[in-house]
């Protein structure tokens, strides 16, 4: 049965790479706005280390919600995604597939990149592995809890907007112990916990999220 | 046993509901005017001078209801919208989206007063309390739910994409709240607490309870004004629509 998911996976995967694109735009939007913020603040490094963990985790939530878009809409509209729909295996582990796809694609070059980031903001090297871990346990909730949105707004016109209004509320929790968990390590308190409610988060989403998200694709595409 | 459930879908049918909704509107609306007066009468006329806040605690009296119905009519939509997608009753969705306005309005209210209270008493418009945190992004949620209908021109599937969003809000309601408390309380010690306890004058407590059923009845007399006018929409090319009086009249 999960021959699926790496089918879905795999195609996702091959998709990505002939238009790569896609993939660069996130990821430079995330270094952008990164960025941005010392220029908007100045360039002080003891408010720069303070803020840091705060503004790597907004500006992780936008480039995910950014991506979210393109997450069932090539499908939506060449017509695959209806034969996904017919298809005999649960169509929750279709989502799930391309779900993980997405992470992929534009989640993990994300926290791969964010060490980088990180010395901008003159943060120290544990501080630096903690933003690494939470990064890396908490996109892939937000790709998770993102993909319900994006199948309800599928093919609205102004989908973008609305989905951002949809889904960051949702995205609250990941956001709160993401950053927190950074600020934990970095004040000395261990972020340990905060870890182990990132991941298990995470864990809720991954249950949660497919069968939610392929219900709204059976309303949307109907 | 079959009669037993023919009467407890009778009212599922938009057609018969119509009529029952505006009974219940009407009755709902007398009973909000009338609990409104005199809940009103007792928090400025009746319930005592708070030794520690003075007179300003009286909002209280219309900011705790306020803050009570914002969260009961979530739950409530999302019981319909659960009812809905279970049964495929058509009116659950139309219940569930009458009561968001005013769930939004409920929820604007509770933050709107709780900063002109918080003024004066903590000398803060706003403080990122737990409660209000939690309060905010439900704002967000009633506003997200609002805008997803309005951008569905379908009514099927509004009605159902909603109801989705519905369910998985309030999955999340409980996961905001204790993880808002959580980041609250590990940044700092709660400078300020809202709970009072029971220390509150029997008197205060009733009329609080008094003003709570009167936005309680307000918010069923507006909903079913509102259920009442989709019904219209939805239905308006049937016939018992066209037969009405009020629209063949």
């Amino acid at each position: 049965m999960f021959d699926v998911f790496f089918a879905i996976l795999r195609r996702d995967l091959l998709l990505a790479m002939r238009r790569r694109t896609d993939v660069f735009t996130t990821l430079f939007f995330f270094v952008i706005v990164v960025s941005l913020f010392p220029l908007g603040i100045g360039p002080e490094l003891n408010t720069l280390r303070l803020i840091a963990p705060g503004v790597f985790w907004v500006a992780a939530l936008l480039a995910s919600m950014l991506a979210l878009e393109k997450l069932f809409l090539v499908d939506y509209q060449d017509g695959a995604l209806e034969q996904m729909l017919l298809a005999p295996q649960p169509l929750s582990l279709l989502v799930l597939g391309k779900v993980a796809a997405h992470w992929l694609i534009t989640g993990l070059p994300l926290v791969l990149l964010s060490p980088l980031l990180g010395l901008q903001y003159d943060l120290p090297g544990e501080t630096i592995e903690v933003l690494l871990l939470t990064l890396l346990l908490g996109t892939p909730a937000l790709s998770l809890i993102g993909s319900i949105g994006a199948a309800l707004t599928l093919g609205l016109r102004g989908g973008g907007v609305l989905v951002s209004l949809l889904v960051l509320p949702l995205y609250i929790p990941v956001l709160i112990f993401g950053a927190g968990a950074v600020e934990a390590q970095a004040s000395g308190l261990g972020g340990g916990g905060h870890l182990f409610m990132l991941g298990a988060m995470g864990l809720a989403a991954l249950v949660v999220a497919p069968l939610a998200t392929s219900a709204a694709l059976r309303v949307s595409a109907e | 046993m079959s009669s037993r459930i023919l009467n407890w879908f009778k009212f599922a049918s938009p057609a018969t509901f119509y009529p029952l909704a505006g009974t219940i509107g009407r009755a709902a609306a007398a009973v909000a005017v009338v609990l409104l007066a005199v809940g009103l009468y007792m928090s400025f006329f009746v319930a005592p001078t708070d030794y520690k806040q003075g007179e300003g605690y009286r909002i209280i009296f219309v900011h705790v209801p306020a803050a009570w119905m914002s969260m009961f009519i979530y739950v409530v939509m999302a019981f319909w919208a659960a009812t809905g997608l279970v049964f495929r009753t058509r009116l659950s969705f139309m219940m569930a989206r009458a009561l968001a306005p005013t769930g939004a309005l409920m929820t604007f209210i509770a933050l709107w007063t709780g900063a002109f209270w918080g003024k004066p008493m903590w000398g803060a418009w706003w403080v990122w309390d737990a409660r209000l945190t939690s309060e905010l992004i439900l704002f967000f949620l009633y506003v997200g739910y609002i805008a997803l209908q309005g951008a569905i021109p379908d009514v099927r599937r509004g009605d159902r994409a909603g109801a989705i969003l519905l369910l998985v809000g309030v999955v999340n309601i409980p996961i905001i709240y204790f993880s808002v408390k959580w980041w609250n309380t590990l940044h700092q010690g709660a400078s300020v607490s809202i709970t009072k306890g029971s220390s509150m004058a029997a008197v205060m407590l009733e009329t609080m309870l008094i003003m709570t059923f009167a936005f309680w009845a307000y918010a069923i007399a507006v909903a079913m004004a509102r259920v009442r006018l989709i019904i219209l929409e939805r239905e308006r090319d049937t016939r018992w629509v066209s037969e009405l009086p009020e629209v063949a009249g």
